[in-house]
């Protein structure tokens, strides 16, 4: 849009992204995604058009549900109309379309008896799926297997139904899923981008599956059937920009049919689009404002974008998934739980496989706990065991799974040891080719790399220019999100504005990072420290004048030690600095030796250990393993037996093989400071309040910037410590430091020498670009002189997502494990406002039925700090949901407000944020990012 | 044990793999084709004839071949390079692997190396003369030592000097009949594909296949409603019969023409052909319809583009390179590429209504 010179107005609630960024529109709004904010923007900013189908079903939702406004203002729906985003979305009407135009359906009839629904079945065939009409969201959908449970089921289904009538459709479960990625523009021209196979059967997500790219088991024939029939439906629709067709083959037959279609830019098109090098997003922008595919240039070949990519290498896709952290062994299925994804490129399947199993940073123990061919996620590892003494016939049976992708997996099972080696599956130094579109037919522009052990030339040649190394964060997990991505997009255009060749190595197919356009170098790779050298090796040790590894997050930091080991620069805060922040005898001798207050911890190896350690400590105790992320199998324990029960876990996670004991702050409010340093001096940009109790991951509290309830006092202790451990580690770079304040007295719980989680936030909140400043630091073109404290016109409150509904089995209670997967920001002239905001953006529900639970006396402390304040907030405490506290009794109350949807706060700070919202029923200021800086 | 296999050049340089196929020696000019599927289609081509072919994507084979997919009855390259050979296929329709396939048919392969070096190779120095080999496993070749000796014959090869539609041409004349007869169509076969056989009899076309270097008197005397000359092999130049006779039917019947036969009217048309660098080989080139302003993507193999189209005559254009892609006027109508598709999309099909209207 911005090259078109079109002014750009930007509406998203989520800080951590590096949208939201001032430097990416021209207008950026951090607000809720509510039709009304929505209507209030476009009040303001008088747009000559909205292009909707570039934000997921969020979105399209907002489009549909402003579809009469926009009309009304005059307002251009860019690309795809809405009309035909409902066309798509209604399974019915949709099904109509395809019936008209010849395509198939999977076969079904409508029956209004048990008789009909029998006969029906037996013509289908089982299993099938009997779906009751008028009913939202597939509820009552049941799927039959078994001759003798369709008399029940259909029963129960004819009585479910609005109508009376029961929909029997053929299930296609464990045929193969195929999915094309199509283009057409406004002059009907249409193109597929990319086609994929999923490993996994339907059945699984194609957001839960394993996915390649190209399509591996189809002939030409089958294909090209395919590839016509999505640009047949595509027409039909009418899209104007990106969109997905799904297919279902039968195995066995080549019969196909539609299963679905998503007329926007998708999780499928970021993936085909990295998978490719061919910008759908950027393609079906320039569609949207007017243009022919033919006008368009392809920027990798300096070419016609009218073209379809050809591919000479393989492209793999494996979904990460929480279950290690949320102790879950779930299986996966229609519904996405995964929190992010890997990509991988490779000469062959083998090793595109090899590749994203290590970029997937998982650990694999040698044996498989409860091993399963039941979708999960460790059943690709299960497969690869099994086949050593399964024929691939006997795991077909089983999965379902492509014989040939079984196959290509025995291939990896056949090794000399016995062990699966994901790291070397051939013993050679790799070479690096070029993901150009045109699989070498066009010499390529732009240089967007991967490794293969495969191929004898190398593409990827050196420059002489001054150049650095970032690492990316890899598969987003809980814990490291999409705000590591933002720090590494911000590095990298500060470092090329400062005529740095930028090299950037990461894996992630969703990021912004991996955009080839980004950087000067994108290195699509594991992010492993063999995998990086072989990088830094091939731009030639010499030339390199560093590596930064302070934005990628822990994993990128991970590196840090070993890069270092051998022989590489790693730039800003030396690696012994790193350690000595993060390594925690030398952190406490630190501490001690500034005369700073750290809370009374120890270390413990074994179970005997832990609990000899425990008695010279006092309880509660909060019991964590050492270097990893999110707070994994991180606990709260009160007394020896709750330290007994938890102490396996927590020793058997931790990657520094101990676990540490630290005393536990019970009632004392956090704080997080974000803290710049240039080697000499030490820039402290944001003191964050946790609203929610001590406790609770900071990863999972609402926080508020500027701090509310610290004395000067507090606040001058805060800067000087900060200072002091800035200026003692000569941090370059970042620094977040993980603070306790509990009756006046600042305690250091944590130093993190890297990016923060909160960076982006802060950045946003106080209008400094913290990681361009980082990154410019560490090559030492940027000092911290003069840098002023930083004053906010706003308030501004982080906010917590949590993926709870999709997880009905997890215990929602918070704890010190991080659980949430997202966040949301808002700016409020005063606290509540801002709260209000980044509550209901984040899809808390302060209205409906009062949910009050005492737990542990904490309603009592409510009551009466509510009564402090005034009566008419006290009425409000009875019209709201309020659960407190973290002890173990308030689980169920917790579960039952996630259950319905309620907002549980687990502070009184946050209780009287909201009582006084409720009270005020307050209309909100709807704040420009642009506008809301001193 | 692995077989040896190996591409010589002319200069007695090689790139040495593993053979798969049938253990001979074949010679000819290296191309490379950039479709991820359709193998079988493209080796069964007789425009392929002469041509050793490379394919960029690394891994073929994977559904293995069948009874179907065959665009004539034999193979027609001289040989095969991949980077992997799928020995294991998995289709519904697969009636053998692909390496089995091209030993059948008496070709050789050769798998394990950097078909992507290749390809640039290719495209940076232009198509030229190759030899590929395969050995038995036993005696140990010395390679080097050979491939001095082939480069002897390389040297030697020269692809534009060669008839090689005289080769792929059938000898006879034959019919094919359509259940419901509407037209009739006169097919002079340079190398035709099945599938545009295929594509005039399922429009209710019957289909008189004649040789190439059948004259224009013998044509007419089918009385047809159109004549059409196919895709195939080689210079189109030395095609000097064949553009006399479609000049000569310019105005008694209404011409089609399909790749060579493009370069077949073109010349007809007093256009001239040139010889690209490396070709249009795959299922990915998109072409745009001047008259409609439109973009098709297409199937393409060729190595030989139409020059001098008469103004106002050109039809479609390569929309990377901005290359003939179809001539129209009164008296014919032509396309560079292949709206018969196999390998290759299906988009482009509608052009055989486009003929049948005009009959």
């Amino acid at each position: 849009m911005k090259e078109e010179g079109i002014t750009t107005v930007l509406v998203n609630s989520n800080p951590a992204t590096i949208q939201t960024d001032l430097d990416t529109a021209d207008r950026v709004y951090i607000e809720p995604l509510e039709a009304g904010v929505v209507k209030d923007i476009i009040g303001r900013e008088k747009p000559d058009g909205i292009i909707a189908t570039m934000s997921g079903q969020t979105g399209l939702n907002l489009a549909v549900a402003l579809k009469e406004f926009l009309a009304e203002k005059k307002v251009r729906v860019l690309g795809t109309s809405i009309e035909t985003i409902q066309l798509a979305e209604d399974r019915e009407k949709f099904r109509d379309l395809l019936l008209r135009i010849g395509e198939p359906a999977p076969p079904s009839e409508r029956v209004r008896n048990i008789g009909e629904l029998k006969k029906a079945a037996k013509k289908i065939g089982l299993p099938v799926l009997l779906r009751p009409d008028y009913r939202m969201g597939g509820e009552g959908t049941v799927f039959v297997e078994k001759e003798e449970e369709l008399e029940e089921q259909g029963r129960y289904c004819l009585r479910l139904s609005g109508s009376g009538m029961v929909l029997v459709e053929k299930s296609v479960l464990g045929t193969a899923e195929i999915e094309y990625e199509v283009i057409r523009d406004s002059n009907d021209n249409c193109i597929t981008v990319c086609s994929m196979e999923n490993i996994d059967p339907v059945g699984v997500h194609t957001g839960e599956s394993i996915v390649v790219a190209p399509v591996q088991t189809l002939s030409d024939v089958d294909h090209q059937r395919l590839r016509s029939a999505s640009i047949k439906i595509v027409r039909a629709l009418g899209v104007e920009g990106a969109c997905n067709v799904q297919f279902s083959l039968d195995q066995d037959t080549g019969a196909y049919w539609v299963i679905e279609v998503n007329p926007r830019a998708s999780r499928s098109s970021a993936l085909a689009s990295k998978a490719t090098g061919y910008p759908i997003a950027r393609i079906a922008t320039k569609i949207a404002v007017g243009y022919d595919l033919a006008g368009i240039e392809n920027r990798l070949t300096g070419k016609s974008a009218a073209f379809e990519p050809a591919l000479d290498y393989v492209v793999l896709k494996i979904p990460r998934w929480p279950f290690d952290k949320f102790g879950l062994n779930e299986c996966i299925g229609t519904s996405m739980k995964s929190t992010g994804e890997t990509m991988s490129i490779g000469k062959t399947f083998e090793e595109a496989v090899c590749k994203a199993v290590r970029s997937l940073e998982i650990k694999r123990s040698g044996v498989l706990a409860n091993p399963s061919f039941l979708p999960t996620e460790k059943r690709l590892f299960h497969v690869i065991d099994s086949l050593r003494s399964m024929s691939v016939e006997e795991v077909y049976a089983a999965t379902k799974i492509n014989r040939w992708f079984l196959n290509k997996l025995k291939n990896l099972s056949a090794t000399r040891t016995g062990l699966v080696d994901f790291a070397v599956l051939v013993d050679k130094k790799p070479v690096f080719n070029i993901v150009d579109t045109c699989a070498g037919e066009f010499e390529a522009k732009t240089p967007y790399y991967y490794s293969t052990v495969f191929a004898e030339l190398n593409e990827s040649r050196p420059s002489k220019k001054r150049k650095v190394v970032i690492l990316g964060g890899g598969p987003i997990r809980i814990g490291q999100g999409i705000e590591f991505d933002y720090c590494t997009v911000k590095a990298i255009q500060a470092l090329r504005e400062n005529g740095y060749e930028t090299i950037v190595v990461n894996n992630n197919p969703e990021t912004v990072s991996t955009d080839f356009d980004v950087s000067d170098k994108l290195y699509f790779e594991p992010l492993t420290t063999k995998d990086v050298m072989n990088i830094i090796e091939n731009e030639g040790t010499e030339n390199v004048e560093g590596v930064l590894v302070q934005f990628g997050g822990q994993t990128a930091l991970n590196l840090a030690r070993s890069l270092h080991a051998l022989g590489v620069r790693v730039l800003g805060t030396s690696v012994d600095a790193l350690e000595r922040a993060g390594e925690r005898k030398q952190f406490k001798e630190l501490m001690d030796l500034l005369g700073i207050p750290t809370v009374k911890s120890d270390v413990a190896r074994t179970q005997q250990e832990a609990l000899r350690v425990a008695k010279s400590l006092k309880f509660p105790l909060l019991l964590r393993p050492s270097h990893v992320l999110g707070g994994r199998a991180m606990f709260v324990v009160h007394d020896m037996k709750d330290l007994e029960h938890r102490i396996e876990e927590s020793l058997s996670i931790s990657e520094g093989s101990h676990v540490i004991l630290d005393e536990f702050l019970e009632g004392a409010t956090e704080i997080d400071v974000d803290c710049l340093g240039d080697g000499k001096r030490c820039f402290v940009a944001g003191i964050m309040e946790q609203i929610d109790e001590a406790g609770i991951h900071s990863g999972d509290s609402y926080c508020i910037l500027p701090a509310q309830n610290l004395s000067p006092e507090v606040l001058r202790t805060i800067l000087d410590y900060s200072e002091k451990i800035v200026t003692s580690l000569n941090i370059k770079g970042f620094c977040n430091i993980q603070m306790a304040v509990k009756d006046g007295k600042v305690i250091v719980i944590e130093v993190n020498p890297r990016a923060s989680r909160t960076i982006p936030y802060v950045s946003k909140a106080i209008g400094v670009p913290l990681a361009k400043l980082a990154a410019l630091i560490q090559v030492d073109a940027f000092d911290l002189k003069g840098m002023k404290e930083p004053s906010l016109k706003y308030c501004a409150v982080k906010a917590p997502v949590f993926p709870f509904h999709r997880f009905p089995s997890f215990d929602p209670v918070l704890n010190a494990e991080m659980k949430s997967t997202g966040e949301t920001m808002a700016f409020g002239k005063t606290p509540e406002e801002a709260y209000w905001k980044a509550a209901k953006a984040a899809g808390q529900d302060f209205s409906g039925p009062v949910l009050v639970g005492d737990c542990g006396g904490h309603t009592r402390k409510i009551r009466e700090a509510f009564e402090k304040a005034g009566a008419e907030l006290a009425e409000n405490l009875e019209k709201a949901a309020f659960v407190v506290s973290t002890a173990p009794g308030e689980a169920i109350l917790r579960k039952q407000a996630v259950a319905e949807g309620k907002t549980c706060v687990t502070s009184i700070f946050g209780a009287l944020m909201i009582a006084k919202c409720i009270g005020a029923k307050p209309s909100f200021e709807i704040v420009a990012l642009n506008d809301a800086y001193c | 044990m692995d077989r040896k296999g190996a591409i010589v050049f002319s200069d007695g340089s090689c790139v040495v793999g593993k053979g798969f196929g049938a253990s001979t020696e074949r010679t000819g000019e290296l191309v490379f084709n950039t479709s991820m599927a359709g193998y079988q289609e493209a080796v069964t081509d007789p425009s392929y004839a002469g041509q050793i072919l490379v394919f960029s994507y690394p891994l073929i084979g994977n559904y293995g071949v069948n009874t179907d997919d065959m665009e004539s009855p034999r193979v027609w390259v001289e040989g095969v390079v991949v980077t992997e050979n799928c020995v294991e296929p998995s289709h519904y329709k697969c009636s053998s692997n692909f390496s089995d396939f091209l030993q059948k048919h008496g070709i050789p392969g050769v798998s394990g190396v950097d078909t992507r070096a290749l390809v640039c190779k290719i495209r940076d120095e232009g198509v030229k003369p190759a030899a590929i080999k395969v050995w038995d496993e036993l005696p140990e070749p010395d390679v080097g030592k050979e491939a001095k000796e082939m480069a002897k014959k390389i040297r030697e090869f020269s692809y534009s000097a060669q008839n090689f539609v005289e080769v792929v041409s059938p000898k006879k004349h034959e019919e094919f009949i359509p259940k419901k007869r509407d037209k009739t169509v006169v097919l002079v076969d340079c190398g035709c594909k099945k599938s545009i056989i295929e594509n005039l009899v399922a429009r209710n076309c019957a289909v008189v296949r004649v040789p190439y270097n059948t004259n224009s008197k013998e044509i007419m005397k089918y009385d047809p409603d159109g004549v059409m000359f196919s895709n195939g092999p080689g210079d189109p130049k030395i095609l000097k019969d064949t553009v006399k006779c479609c000049r000569e039917l310019f105005g008694k019947t209404f011409v089609f023409g399909v790749c060579l036969g493009n370069q077949v009217i073109g010349q007809a048309l007093g256009g001239k052909t040139v010889k690209l660098k490396f070709g249009h080989r795959g299922g990915n080139h998109a072409v745009k319809d001047l008259e409609t302003g439109k973009v098709y993507i297409t199937s393409q193999n060729h190595g030989y583009a139409v020059t001098g189209v008469p103004k106002g005559k050109e039809w479609f254009v390569n929309c990377l390179d901005g290359s003939n892609e179809g001539i129209k006027c009164e008296e014919a109508m032509s396309v560079q590429f292949h709206p018969e598709a196999h390998l290759g999309p299906l988009d482009t099909q509608y052009l055989f209504e486009e003929f049948m209207k005009r009959l």
